[in-house]
């Protein structure tokens, strides 16, 4: 960090971080020695963190205190086949007939299966233009960081803080600290947001954001679109930050203008205005700080059993002897043991038997086209399983227009109903027990993908030129990837 | 409501592995309940059980025998990274954890733990491998956790002070829970909404 930081003698404050803004501005009140009570402007409620929560609510004779600032989807236990049919899992069943019965009691707006706004409850907070620059966001999901690509301070929150935001639209919260992250330079053909957020966490570990918000910065931050900003405050959790932002700009605004719930008129460009003002002052001290080069960048792919165990594609997978301790050794080991791989191997070439395009993560439009692209016109190799579960309905019916869906079946992948499936594998998509994937989600945790899985983690584009060749393989040997970057859009 | 947190003397629970993530805790597909009850047999399911249901050999270390009835984990560094399930925790009491010890935990977990009378104690890493080296040379030591004076009594009479979040703190030795808290704000928040409209309206047609 800099070790001199200038601000006007004569301004009334201290130069602030935009965490730092966003916090200011929703302190309710906040008593000595205690958290601040923290005001939420929007709660994203889904069915699997919530039934508790109801429950407690109705033990406690309370109501949702601001059901129009509460909406509710479907997405992590329901199946992506054929949604004409009912669920066949009595549990899940039962947990989605749930959600509905406390949404109806409680009078929040769902947007179930059936739904033509139903998806990943992270994918349509943004498509409905309900996640907006300046908001605090709170859901019972860690991915809710994925938000903070908008300049919100969205996090994830327990079922106990669940029941907490419905009944009070507060939380009782300590100020984060914060930790720049930034990110120089332009990213090369074949490389993406998806390669920036897994070198980070790959440099600073699945703890190394504990504690803190991360503040994504720098030349080729700004120089991405707004779905693959999604894509890197998705994962900052898996950086152990509970949240991760960048300021709005442009791009942002432009993203927000128009959908359905962004303000409109005379409102439109209050807020805009308003919105101008959230990014960090000039010389606004972090706690920490890191400086990425986007130009050595190289696609990313994992080869552990945690987000942070990833390396550069063409690189070898580490070996147990080179760990700085015992601890770190015997971790290394037991993931190679739990991956089936060798220390020293070359992971390019490693076999894969399915591939997953989708989740919050890389389930959103622009991911779709850019792995399409890659297709088009190719067959997935014998014996891979190619699935694609788009973000939501929406994405689905986007994908069906632009002809992606046409692009994605021709390949030989099977093109499925939108929901988090094999990202969390609740639903049934999964893989069998020693199987392979390369999967475009955010978790390689041992069972995550299906008990006895196994998976590395990668960009979409990774994800479409390891289901052609069957093995993982570098997406920029793919013809034409010099144009492909341009292909995702907005 | 947890009942209040008093001062306990448990044998421990050595896990050595690192990142412990919550998905090993309570793995996904135990996620489908719609109450509390019951999970502490999905407590590390995958660690535990083989696929017909029958107990890994050699046992995890939860059912080794002598096992029984400890109070304490200690766990490996960063425990409780990744979901944010609070099946987690409910998992971890269910079982008859009151408190874990490790070099740091992650931020939703630690959060969680609070809520529900599970107490994590960070403490600085030479203190930690010192601990695993005691319950190797003496697996059936017996700690004293005391929150109110934020000691880890061990044996020879040595403590080890801990840090807590004082707020947290007054919460677990009360067994009140901050949703009471944040309810009795009520004024406040009113004051609050009054004076900042919502910025966004869930209820309109879209």
């Amino acid at each position: 960090m800099a070790a001199v930081r200038c601000y006007p003698v004569a301004a009334m404050t201290p130069p602030r971080t935009i965490v730092q803004k966003i916090w200011d501005d929703h302190v309710v009140t906040q008593e000595p020695g205690a958290p601040a009570v923290l005001a939420v402007d929007l709660h994203l409620v889904h069915e699997v963190t919530s039934p508790q929560a109801f429950t407690g609510l109705r033990a406690r004779g309370l109501r949702v205190r601001r059901p129009g600032q509460t909406v509710a989807t479907a997405d992590h236990s329901i199946p992506t086949h054929d949604r004409s049919l009912p669920i066949l899992d009595s549990m899940a069943a039962a947990q989605v007939q749930q959600l509905e019965q406390n949404c109806a009691e409680f009078g929040i707006p769902l947007h179930g299966i059936g739904s033509p706004n139903q998806g990943i409850v992270h994918v349509i907070g943004p498509q409905l233009g309900l996640t907006q620059p300046g908001m605090t966001i709170v859901c019972g999901d860690s991915h809710t960081s994925t938000h903070g690509a908008f300049g919100a301070l969205a996090f994830g929150i327990g079922t106990s803080e669940v029941e907490m935001v419905l009944a009070t639209q507060t939380l009782l919260q300590r100020d984060p600290r914060t930790y720049e992250v930034r990110v120089d330079g332009r990213l090369e053909p074949g490389v993406s947001s998806k390669d920036i957020i897994l070198a980070l966490i790959a440099r600073i570990g699945v703890g190394g954001g504990t504690g803190h918000v991360f503040e994504y910065r720098g030349e080729a931050i700004r120089a991405l679109s707004m779905e693959q900003r999604m894509t890197i405050c998705n994962m900052s959790i898996e950086g152990g930050a509970r949240a991760g932002l960048i300021a709005p700009d442009d791009t942002t605004f432009e993203y927000v203008q128009g959908r359905p719930h962004a303000p409109s008129g005379a409102a439109w460009d209050a807020a805009v205005e308003r919105w101008r003002r959230l990014p960090s002052d000039d010389g606004a001290a972090f706690d920490k700080a890191i400086t990425i080069d986007a130009n050595a960048l190289e696609p990313m792919v994992t080869y552990g059993t945690n987000p942070g165990m990833g390396i550069p594609i063409t690189s070898r997978v580490p070996s147990p002897d080179e760990q700085p301790d015992a601890s770190q050794r015997r971790a290394l080991e037991r993931a190679l043991e739990y991956m089936d791989l060798q220390p020293g191997q070359a992971i390019l070439g490693q076999k894969v038997d399915v591939v997953f395009i989708g989740s919050c993560t890389n389930g959103r439009i622009s991911d779709l086209r850019l792995a399409a692209e890659a297709l088009k016109g190719r067959r997935i190799a014998d014996g891979v399983k190619l699935m694609v579960t788009p973000g939501s309905d929406e994405v689905k019916r986007e994908a069906e227009r632009e002809g992606i869906a046409e692009i994605f079946k021709a390949a030989g992948a099977d093109w499925r109903e939108s929901g988090c499936s094999m990202c969390i594998a609740m639903n049934g998509d999964q893989l069998q027990p020693g199987q392979y994937a390369v999967s475009t989600s955010n978790r390689n945790f041992e069972g995550r993908q299906g008990k006895g899985g196994r998976t590395f983690l990668a960009s979409p584009l990774t994800a479409a030129a390891s289901a052609v060749s069957g093995v993982v393989s570098d997406p920029r040997a793919l013809p034409g990837i010099e144009s492909l970057a341009a292909v995702g859009g907005r | 409501m947890a009942e209040p947190f008093t001062t306990f003397t448990s044998k421990v629970i050595p896990l050595p592995a690192e990142n412990v993530d919550t998905d090993q805790v309570v793995p996904a597909r135990y996620l489908k309940v719609t109450d509390k009850a019951g999970l502490a047999e999905a407590l590390f399911r995958d660690w535990r059980f083989n696929e017909d249901g029958s107990l890994k050999e050699p046992r995890f270390i939860l059912d080794q025998p002598e096992m029984a009835g400890r109070e304490i984990l200690l766990a490996g560094d960063n425990f409780g990274a990744g979901s944010s399930r609070e099946h987690a925790p409910w998992a971890l009491t269910a079982w008859g954890i009151r408190a874990i010890l490790s070099t740091s935990f992650a931020d939703i977990f630690r959060s969680n733990s609070l809520k529900n009378g599970l107490l994590p104690i960070a403490v600085e890493a030479e203190r930690h491998r010192q601990l695993f080296d005691l319950v190797r040379d003496r697996p059936d030591a017996e700690l004293t956790v005391d929150l109110d004076a934020q000691v880890v009594h061990l044996p020879g009479d040595e403590d080890l002070p801990f840090e807590v979040d004082p707020f947290a703190k007054q919460m677990l030795l009360a067994g009140t829970d901050e949703l009471g808290y944040l309810l009795g704000k009520d004024v406040e928040i009113a004051a609050w909404e009054a004076a900042h409209p919502a910025r966004i309206d869930t209820l309109a047609r879209a």
